[in-house]
């Protein structure tokens, strides 16, 4: 199978993926709250109109409390993905103490933005550090904001009313939890390129905990 | 992004595919020589024991078949193997590099080489290249931390599954897999999985064919079969 070559346009919303090509097609969300964050995706990898991988994991860790939600061209992610555990470790080890989620989401945010013409992806970064405790950061198209929440990947487009409604600053770690499955559920059911299981990461300062929430346990809602 | 022109410093040279472009589109009914591609069905997975790899033997030129029946599994190590897809030499060449690499890595480390490292290799080379490299890899061993599966993409994105096809034939393959694939199963039943895997891609897509190779890695060592099976025989030509 020959992967087609894409004219990349500056635009992350224009590039759709050539026939072959691997895309993370996705739904990732990330919350903060009092002590910590939860970060969520689904768990789709489609190349055209194929999906590669239904159970792939879109959330990675960059450090012990430090995650990052991948999206886009699958290649760039996962690369970019790599390239910044490595620079952290590194980092971490320099510090003698773990980096702060500011220097995270900042490593990533380079390399996005130095090679923004060549890359297509967009890493979201959360975490908890002992300075500012739980901090979510978006790095789309190489630039940096911390938000109280996030939302990204083509998914990401049908839950905007969702979010913008339903969030309320001051919210439980259980309570978050429920808000980032209910809306990558949601987002779920409407995009084609999103699908398969919730992958679930709370961190907080006690450490990271993973769930995996598989089709039946899915949260339902009005279906045609 | 306006660049300074820069002398070529090795590797490859992309120059030709512009002007390649060009030609087929301003001078009608001109083809230009394209890289022989396997179409293919290449299949693993994994099992109690270890990891069962598969593949068909068809190589293609567009619609010719060039080899009926070349072998896809290539040796990276000892306890590891890869099935290629995609374009024939660039699967060739890579996984005869990675070999290399493994070999002088080991010798490096001291230690007995790991799925995770030829995956890593791999994508890391294949992202290098932008996706020019046209190879798709499925690649399988047993080591140190227990049998593993990886897929790897010619972008260089990867996935590490229980079971996975690539290939033209892919359809079909994952058709079958997702339909009987469990956990933990035994090495007969696992390997009639795998045959009955390609079969489904030798028998769906005109891209593959001839005879279904097998590997088995596993603790103990690899066993490579083959021609284990030939769903589609030549009919003899009637005496006339």
């Amino acid at each position: 199978m020959h992967s087609a070559v894409r004219m990349l346009e500056s635009s992350y919303f224009g590039n759709l993926p050539g026939v072959g090509e691997v895309h993370t097609g996705t739904t990732i969300m990330a919350v903060e709250f009092d002590g910590g964050v939860v970060v969520g995706s689904d768990s789709r990898v489609s190349a055209g109109e194929a999906v590669v991988n239904r159970v792939f994991n879109k959330l990675a860790p960059l450090h012990q409390r430090i995650y990052c939600a991948l999206s886009g061209s699958a290649a760039d992610a996962q690369a970019i993905a790599d390239m910044a555990t490595y620079q952290l470790e590194l980092h971490g080890m320099e510090l003698e103490e773990p980096p702060l989620v500011l220097s995270a989401a900042n490593t990533v945010r380079n390399i996005t933005y130095k090679y923004r013409e060549e890359l297509s992806a967009h890493l979201m970064v959360a975490g908890w550090d002992p300075y500012e405790g739980g901090q979510v950061y978006g790095t789309l198209e190489g630039m940096l904001i911390r938000q109280p929440f996030a939302i990204g990947g083509s998914g990401s487009s049908y839950i905007y009313g969702y979010v913008d409604a339903t969030y309320k600053p001051g919210m439980s770690p259980k309570e978050c939890q429920q808000f980032t499955t209910n809306a990558i559920a949601l987002a779920m059911g409407r995009d084609g390129s999103s699908g398969g299981v919730i992958y679930l990461v709370t961190i907080t300062a006690a450490g990271t905990k993973q769930e995996i929430i598989l089709g039946k346990e899915l949260p339902q809602f009005y279906d045609e | 992004m306006l660049h300074s022109a820069r002398e070529p410093q090795g590797g490859f040279s992309f120059e030709n595919c512009q002007r390649n472009a060009f030609l087929e589109s301003s001078l009608k009914g001109l083809r230009v020589p394209h890289a022989r591609k396997t179409g293919t069905t290449i299949a693993g997975l994994v099992f109690e024991g270890g990891v069962i790899l598969g593949a068909d033997t068809r190589a293609t030129n567009d619609s010719v078949v060039a080899n009926k029946n070349c072998e896809k599994i290539h040796f990276i190590a000892p306890n590891i193997y890869c099935c290629g897809a995609g374009v024939a030499a660039d699967a060739e060449m890579t996984t005869q590099l990675m070999a290399s690499n493994m070999e002088l890595h080991a010798l490096s480390t001291g230690r007995k080489p790991r799925v995770a490292t030829v995956s890593r290799m791999l994508r890391q080379m294949l992202f290098r290249y932008q996706g020019h490299i046209g190879a798709s890899l499925i690649i399988g061993g047993v080591d140190i931390t227990g049998p593993h599966l990886y897929s790897v993409h010619p972008h260089g994105s990867y996935s590490h599954l229980l079971f996975t096809a690539m290939g033209s034939g892919q359809g079909p393959a994952i058709s079958v897999l997702e339909d009987r694939f469990k956990p933990d199963m035994t090495l007969e039943e696992g390997q009639q999985l795998v045959v009955e895997a390609v079969t489904a891609g030798i028998l769906e897509d005109l891209g593959s064919g001839s005879n279904v190779d097998v590997c088995v890695i596993t603790q103990a060592g690899i066993k490579i079969q083959r021609a284990v099976s030939t769903p589609a025989v030549l009919s003899k030509r009637s005496e006339t």
